[in-house]
């Protein structure tokens, strides 16, 4: 867990482009346990600002500036080094593994020995109420359960940072209230720095931290 | 050593194209020292253009070429403009996909024994209807205008352009399209070619030229179905080539350069044509009719789509029942008793074809997979496609008539000191066998959902391992299944396995060709069956891999 003399996520004077023009520019400080919400219209690179700060950003755009995170600039970091939990529209889980496969996939190798491995992934499952879970086909989850186990996967790899590209966009009303609280509950008490991407205001709202309007 | 991997791909499909080439021009124009042609001359042209009846084989694969390309393309357009998302084109799909992987010898034989005089047809209709009790004395195969050799192309091109077809139709607003021309009062058929058929037809325009190049040259469909007197030149080039007079190579590598011609003169043509219906569908559009009757052709598109089907898969039939008969007099439909002695008697010299074909298969499609997925998971890591210039490498091989380059090839290898040997076979059937893994693995891979990398990634894993772990298994099936295409790729290859085989290195594909000039129906039946036994093989066991692997796991079906 990150600890608060150099904790949190700082993005210093980054810009993403797309061939020469800018589409946004950000300077903020995401402190542990926060949320910066981007939000603007599709197209206005603000799934872009996730991918350059994730490490996936797509050939076609450029981007420039610090990603500091505990102390140490990860813009130049290989995607698999910046240790960024992401979550998409679509929970996304692996389906030529189980439940369980998809949430031991997820933990860092230090945790040696398919038992205890196994142990955590059940726990994380208990974690998000969903007990028993672990040998079962992901298809066969409802899209709430789908999304939870998509929330364990990703606390489960102990991520410095989340990245949410609109996760909750997909769920249906009921859902997206219990989904999205639970979400930020574990942000908060994980004390992860989050970037949440969105169009919804509910969503805003709900995070509770600062806002940045682009596009 | 990914970022060389492109390089080694255009290597693999240009540079046998260029060295063939190039040994088919010289020896074309006099000159291969190693058997005396030290000076340029013109000598092979006038020995080949003295040949007798030269110009009737010319027209005949010249013909062939265009008259192939110019049906198979109608009636693909056909089918899709007027059954495109109904029950009808799915079920006709499913039943005509599979033909794609019948080696075309096969597919070739399994029509003959349809349709000759004593073939399952006549015999259908004899002696009730026609009062045969023999079979009539009529040319139907090998009939000197050769409408049976393009029967037996087209049957197997149509497959080909509609699976190429198919592939375009989602990046176009076929639906949309469909629904705008209904509406504003065009018949299905027409609204189709109209407004949708033009954007297709840019994208499988390189497979039309490939269908045309492989029509015009194609040997081993022209052996068992074409004209024999005289035959199409692509038949008579062989025997040239296969002459063991050496200085008949000087006249031969000449009929190379001829072949060349022949289908460079096919495709501007066609070109031409290309050009003819354009302008006459746009002056027809700016008229504004709208065809509303179009029941009439949708009909004949149907049934002649369901007709290419029929005749391959009863022909098949044909074959595997054939091999098993016993006595099967004309005009019996079905033969009087069944019997394994053709079996019995071929088996035991089926083990060297056998082998060789398969470990030949298995080496180039391998080799073709490791190259393909190596390209395209370079071109994931630049974001460059190589776009059209890539796509014309890919398909250059099948452009350029076989005849034309690999019998130069062979020179090579031969005057290199390289004998028939497994890796020069190998290294032939790669060239042919890459184009079709690529076309088959590029639009899945790059369909890919590459946000299950970027989380991937975020939980600490490197390239390598999201490689391993996520996208291989995930692609899998997709993977298989263009092996499979490769394999089935494989075992239809005849010219290149001849020619580079030498005869000493024969496979299924070979064997049943040169069979087939003897006339044995139940050994010809054997051979056919075996050549679409592999493919089909390799096909169900692409099928199984992935279904017993993921068998809990209910999203991996899709494919």
């Amino acid at each position: 867990m990150p600890d608060d003399t150099t904790a949190g996520l700082r993005l210093d004077a980054v810009r993403i482009r797309l061939g020469g023009q800018e589409l946004l520019s950000v300077d903020r400080l995401v402190r542990p346990g926060e949320t910066l919400t981007v939000m603007g219209p599709s197209g206005s690179g603000k799934s872009t600002l996730l991918a350059y700060i994730g490490g996936f950003l797509d050939p076609a755009f450029s981007g420039e500036g610090r990603v500091i995170c505990g102390g140490r600039d990860i813009a130049h970091l290989p995607a698999q080094e910046r240790h960024a939990g992401i979550l998409f529209q679509d929970p996304l889980l692996f389906p030529h593994m189980s439940v369980g496969g998809n949430l031991v996939f997820a933990i860092p190798r230090a945790v040696a020995g398919s038992a205890a491995r196994r142990k955590r992934a059940e726990a994380a499952l208990a974690d998000v109420g969903l007990e028993g879970f672990f040998d079962r086909d992901p298809d066969t989850l409802s899209g709430g359960q789908k999304a939870r186990v998509a929330l364990a996967r990703v606390l489960l790899a102990e991520p410095n940072f989340l990245l949410l590209d609109e996760p909750f966009s997909k769920l249906d009303m009921q859902l997206r209230d219990q989904i999205r609280g639970l979400v930020f509950e574990r942000a908060k008490r994980s004390r992860l720095p989050v970037i949440l991407v969105t169009h919804d205001a509910a969503d805003a709202a709900a995070a509770g931290g600062d806002v940045i309007e682009v596009g | 050593m990914l970022r060389f991997a492109p390089l080694l791909a255009i290597a693999v499909l240009a540079l046998p194209v260029i060295a063939g080439l190039a040994g088919t021009l010289a020896p074309a124009f006099g000159y291969l020292p190693a058997l005396g042609g030290s000076e340029i001359s013109l000598e092979p042209f006038r020995i080949v253009l003295g040949q007798p009846g030269l110009l009737r084989s010319c027209l005949i694969a010249l013909a062939s070429g265009v008259v192939t390309a110019a049906i198979s393309t109608a009636l693909v357009a056909l089918f899709v403009g007027g059954w495109s998302e109904t029950r009808t084109f799915r079920l006709i799909q499913s039943l005509v996909s599979p033909l794609l992987a019948v080696p075309h010898a096969a597919a070739a034989f399994g029509l003959a024994f349809m349709i000759a005089p004593s073939g399952f047809l006549a015999r259908l209709v004899s002696p009730w209807a026609t009062g045969w009790t023999r079979p009539p004395d009529w040319l139907i195969v090998n009939d000197s205008l050769g409408l049976s050799l393009m029967a037996g192309l087209i049957v197997k091109e149509v497959p080909f352009l509609l699976l190429i077809t198919l592939a375009a139709l989602p990046q176009v607003p076929l639906a949309a399209s469909n629904r705008l021309a209904g509406s504003l009062g065009y018949g299905r058929v027409a609204g189709f070619l109209f407004t949708t058929w033009p954007a297709i037809y840019r994208q499988i325009r390189l497979a039309v030229s490939a269908v045309i190049a492989f029509a015009s040259s194609a040997v081993d469909v022209a052996v068992i179905l074409g004209p024999t007197t005289p035959a199409s030149l692509p038949v008579r080039l062989v025997q040239w080539m296969n002459d063991p007079e050496l200085t008949a190579r000087f006249m031969a590598s000449a009929g190379a350069v001829l072949q060349l011609g022949v289908t460079l003169a096919a495709l501007l043509i066609w070109f031409g044509l290309e050009k003819l219906c354009a302008m006459a569908t746009m002056r027809l559009c700016e008229r504004g009719p709208r065809f509303r009757a179009d029941a009439g052709i949708r009909m004949v598109a149907l049934l002649a789509m369901a007709t290419t089907a029929i005749a391959i898969f009863g022909g098949l039939g044909l074959l595997a029942l054939w091999s098993v008969s016993g006595l099967w007099q004309f005009p019996h439909v079905l033969p009087a008793s069944l019997s394994l002695r053709g079996w019995q008697q071929t088996l035991p010299g089926i083990g060297d074809p056998l082998t060789t074909t398969v470990t030949v298969g298995l080496a180039a499609t391998v080799l073709s997979a490791l190259i393909v997925v190596a390209s395209l998971a370079r071109e994931q890591e630049t974001g460059r496609s190589g776009g059209n210039r890539a796509l014309l490498f890919i398909y250059l091989p099948l452009l350029v008539p076989q005849a034309g380059f690999v019998f130069g090839l062979k020179l090579f290898l031969v005057h290199g000191g390289v004998g028939a040997n497994w890796a020069a076979l190998v290294f032939v059937h790669l060239v042919f066998v890459l184009p079709y893994v690529f076309l088959s693995l590029s639009a899945p891979w790059r369909a890919f959902d590459r946000r299950y990398e970027a989380i991937a990634a975020g939980l600490g894993k490197g390239r390598g391992t999201t490689f391993l772990a996520i996208r291989l298994p995930m692609l899998s099936r997709a993977i298989l299944a263009a092996m499979a295409v490769g394999f089935a790729v494989s075992v239809g290859q005849y010219l290149p396995t001849v020619l580079i085989g030498a005869g000493r290195l024969v496979t299924i594909t070979t064997e049943a060709v040169a069979l087939g000039a003897g006339g044995n129906r139940r050994i010809i039946g054997i051979y056919a069956f075996l050549q679409m036994l592999l493919p089909f093989l390799g096909f169900a066991l692409a099928a199984l891999v992935p279904a017993l692997l993921f068998r809990n796991r209910r999203a991996m079906k899709i494919a």
